[in-house]
């Protein structure tokens, strides 16, 4: 089976649609699929609703979809890295579903795994509590969340193989993987297609079954908050 | 207001927030001060530092040319990583949060109150950031230890009786560690554990709206 498509428009052909629910991977701009979200914007599909951790910068990951506003409604759990974010959402443009982040990353999950909702303490308590059916368990209040499913996941990994098969490099696996899972299309964009055969089974971080449409390109894998320090002379 | 008390500076504050670390444990630093408090580990403390982007076992700030695109903190910096560092995905660091696994957070705040709520992610219709995995972990974590300053730039507590912006946990607070010293919260009220450096309890519960027991 090979799942190969020649560029991110191709392996967006037929799946896009407006009023869609996109579940993308990502954590601020490290191991976002920026080259699908590029071919997005090329599409011009609007009122997207995008189930993404982060929502990117001024023009770059995420930001490129709200600057040419495609986005109708976010469900993030952390926003402050993007002005336009701001101001839209602050001017009643866009829609936000704040989410906590490790609730965001287990409604995907849950969605993938066909579980429709859980309970869990995170919350409880607060403004994200309000409507929420509550259940006690061991004398601890818990709150219930509903699984995500998505229309589309993008996601991007380092290296697939022609099956779908992935792996992901250092921190960039991030919400990835339960992206992939909550969608009933998953396209993959990655920086390298290896043979089959070459990837190491027991080492695949999201086997192939969650992967229908691969696409492999140069990625220019922006970092948002450089960080260093100095050599101290001997 | 009275003229202001400095007591300890930010990298005092997290000197002491590290005297919290205990000896093989697993802890979640949180971004700023917090982020700081890797740098004064007391020596012969071993800890393992959770990113809740997905990894265990972080190290310090890559050399100048080492910068990594995929290998950042939950702050988005550039970090490296450490002999003992494993990588996983969100759903399964949130796993470990949830599931009780991280012994400690070490976390900033915007208020606190006397009962243990917590505010940090919020200030409606001026600040709209989110709360990321800040609802996770206080929720999840067996300690939360939290670092402040303890009042405003106006001077106003930010150590009060109720918390007046949104919460990002109730009653889920253990330890405070302000500019001005250490408080746990009990039955009733903060206890004063600690004076900072040159402050006075007269200080300290000068600028404190919560009530203090003990």
């Amino acid at each position: 089976m090979n799942k190969e498509y020649a560029s991110a428009s191709a392996a967006l052909e037929g799946v896009l649609f407006d009023g869609m629910t996109i579940a993308s991977g990502g954590f601020g701009l490290c191991g976002i699929p920026e080259l699908l979200i590029a071919a997005i914007k090329d599409a011009g599909t609007k009122d997207l609703t995008i189930a993404s951790n982060n929502a990117g910068v001024d023009g770059f990951g995420l930001g490129v979809l709200l600057a040419t506003r495609q986005v109708k409604k976010m469900i993030s759990s952390y926003v402050g890295e993007n002005a336009e974010f701001m101001r839209q959402y602050l001017s009643g443009e866009l829609e936000l579903e704040f989410t906590p982040q490790g609730t965001l990353a287990e409604r995907l999950r849950a969605g993938g795994a066909g579980i429709p909702g859980f309970y869990t303490k995170t919350g409880v308590g607060t403004v994200i509590a309000e409507g929420k059916e509550h259940k006690d368990f061991n004398g601890q209040t818990f709150i219930l969340e509903r699984g995500i499913l998505a229309d589309l996941s993008i996601v991007k990994a380092w290296k697939a193989d022609p099956s779908g098969n992935l792996v992901f490099r250092k921190t960039a696996r991030n919400f990835n993987p339960p992206a992939a899972t909550a969608g009933k299309i998953c396209v993959a964009e990655v920086e390298e297609i290896v043979p089959l055969g070459s990837l190491d089974p027991d080492l695949i971080h999201l086997p192939g079954i969650y992967v229908h449409r691969l696409i492999e390109g140069p990625h220019e894998k922006r970092i948002e908050n450089r960080t260093t320090r100095k050599k101290e002379s001997v | 207001m009275a003229d202001a008390i400095n007591g300890w500076d930010r990298t005092q504050i997290a000197a002491r927030a590290a005297l919290e670390l205990r000896d093989g444990t697993y802890v979640n630093l949180g971004i700023g001060i917090p982020t700081l408090v890797s740098n004064y580990i007391p020596a012969g403390v071993n800890v393992t530092l959770q990113s809740e982007n997905g990894m265990l076992g972080m190290g310090p700030f890559p050399f100048e040319g080492d910068e990594d695109p995929d290998l950042i903190n939950a702050g988005k910096q550039t970090i490296t990583e450490l002999p003992q560092t494993a990588y996983f995905d969100s759903a399964q660091s949130f796993a470990m949060i949830r599931g009780g696994k991280i012994a400690m957070a070490i976390l900033g705040a915007m208020e606190v109150s006397e009962t243990g709520d917590l505010a940090n992610w919020m200030i409606p219709g001026k600040l709209v950031k989110g709360m990321g995995g800040a609802m996770d972990l206080v929720a999840g974590v067996g300690r939360v230890v939290v670092v402040m300053d303890h009042t405003s730039k106006h001077g106003e507590s930010k150590v009060l009786r109720a918390c007046t912006l949104p919460l990002t946990g109730k009653a889920v607070v253990n330890r405070i560690i302000t500019n001005l010293g250490v408080l746990d919260v009990v039955a009733g009220g903060l206890k004063i554990v600690e004076l900072a450096d040159g402050v006075s309890e007269a200080d300290l519960r000068a600028a404190t709206e919560a009530r203090i027991v003990g």
